[in-house]
């Protein structure tokens, strides 16, 4: 009996020092659950990245310029080949 | 003058082209928007573009509307094709600078709504040449006027109403070692736009001619 509540003073014991070593430990910050912390700069991790946008721009401009220059060679040639068949032929045909 | 020399002067552009990349990357960086803000050396004279292309069309069809000539349609036509052309791009490279200056990929400002609405104006102007049939060619030239119209008011869009845009102040207080690649890569757009717009005339012209082959066959 006198081991038992020996046993049972310990225990009790180490649940006081544990909860007050707990009281003591700083709290940690509440994560936009409780309430909103501002800050100025996003950390790193989540700051948008500006290469693959300039990138994309810069890609975009040459594709588009390239197909259309491309596209106007291609018309051009189509039609003045029409031409030059009509002309070998010594006299315009009818469609 | 520019057809005589043509394949010259289209490769001395390819050659601008390669070099302007060069001149940005070595141009130092915009103090609040960082790497980002390199975008706005194709941007903005992709936009000028647009903007020239707009007034270029719009005179000429002025004077389609007014004299009749066939040459002035075409080059009204050609202009308007490249106002749809150089306005994508400067829609496209916008939005992808916004998203990281601004936060978001638009904004429903006076600049930005204004080079949309220009934009759309002629776009509507190629729909109605496409498909339009027969007289579609004076109606066109009354809606570039309309488009032409609009043009002073997108310019100045950013001094007069609130927005996040920036300003026309931005391009003359350039510091030199960005104003020197800007000016660059305007000379190169400005160079390839003339040799495309040259382009875009003789293929008008050419497709007239053929029109008139068929004709006299026909007859």
């Amino acid at each position: 009996m006198k081991r038992s509540l020996r046993w049972l003073l310990v225990v009790l014991c180490i649940v006081c020092i544990t909860d007050r070593v707990s009281e003591a430990q700083p709290k940690q910050p509440p994560r936009g659950q409780d309430e909103f912390v501002p800050v100025n700069d996003l950390p790193p991790s989540e700051q948008l990245p500006a290469a693959p946008l300039l990138v994309a721009a810069y890609a975009f401009v040459w594709v588009v310029l390239f197909a259309y220059v491309w596209s106007l060679w291609r018309r051009l040639g189509q039609v003045e080949r029409e031409i030059a068949q009509l002309d070998a032929r010594g006299q315009p045909r009818t469609r | 003058m520019i057809r005589r020399f043509f394949t010259p002067l289209f490769v001395l552009s390819m050659l601008l082209f390669a070099a302007a990349p060069v001149l940005i990357a070595n141009a130092p960086y915009e103090a609040t928007m960082g790497l980002v803000a390199k975008i706005f050396y194709f941007h903005a004279p992709c936009a000028w573009l647009m903007l020239i292309s707009a007034f270029v069309c719009g005179i000429w069809s002025a004077i389609y509307l007014f004299q009749g000539r066939p040459h002035a349609d075409r080059m009204a036509l050609a202009a308007a094709e490249l106002t749809a052309v150089f306005g994508l791009l400067a829609l496209v490279t916008g939005p992808l600078w916004a998203r990281k200056a601004w936060g978001v990929w638009w904004q429903w400002d006076a600049r930005l709504t204004s080079s949309l609405l220009v934009w759309m104006i002629f776009l509507a102007y190629l729909l109605v040449r496409n498909y339009g049939g027969p007289g579609s060619e004076k109606l066109a030239a009354a809606m570039a006027l309309f488009g032409m119209a609009n043009v002073p008011f997108v310019y100045v869009s950013v001094n007069i109403w609130r927005t996040v845009h920036p300003k026309t102040s931005v391009v003359p207080t350039l510091p030199v070692d960005m104003g020197g690649p800007f000016w660059f890569c305007v000379a190169a757009f400005l160079l390839l736009y003339l040799l495309m717009l040259t382009m875009r005339v003789r293929l008008e012209e050419q497709r007239a001619r053929l029109e008139e082959l068929y004709r006299v066959g026909e007859s």
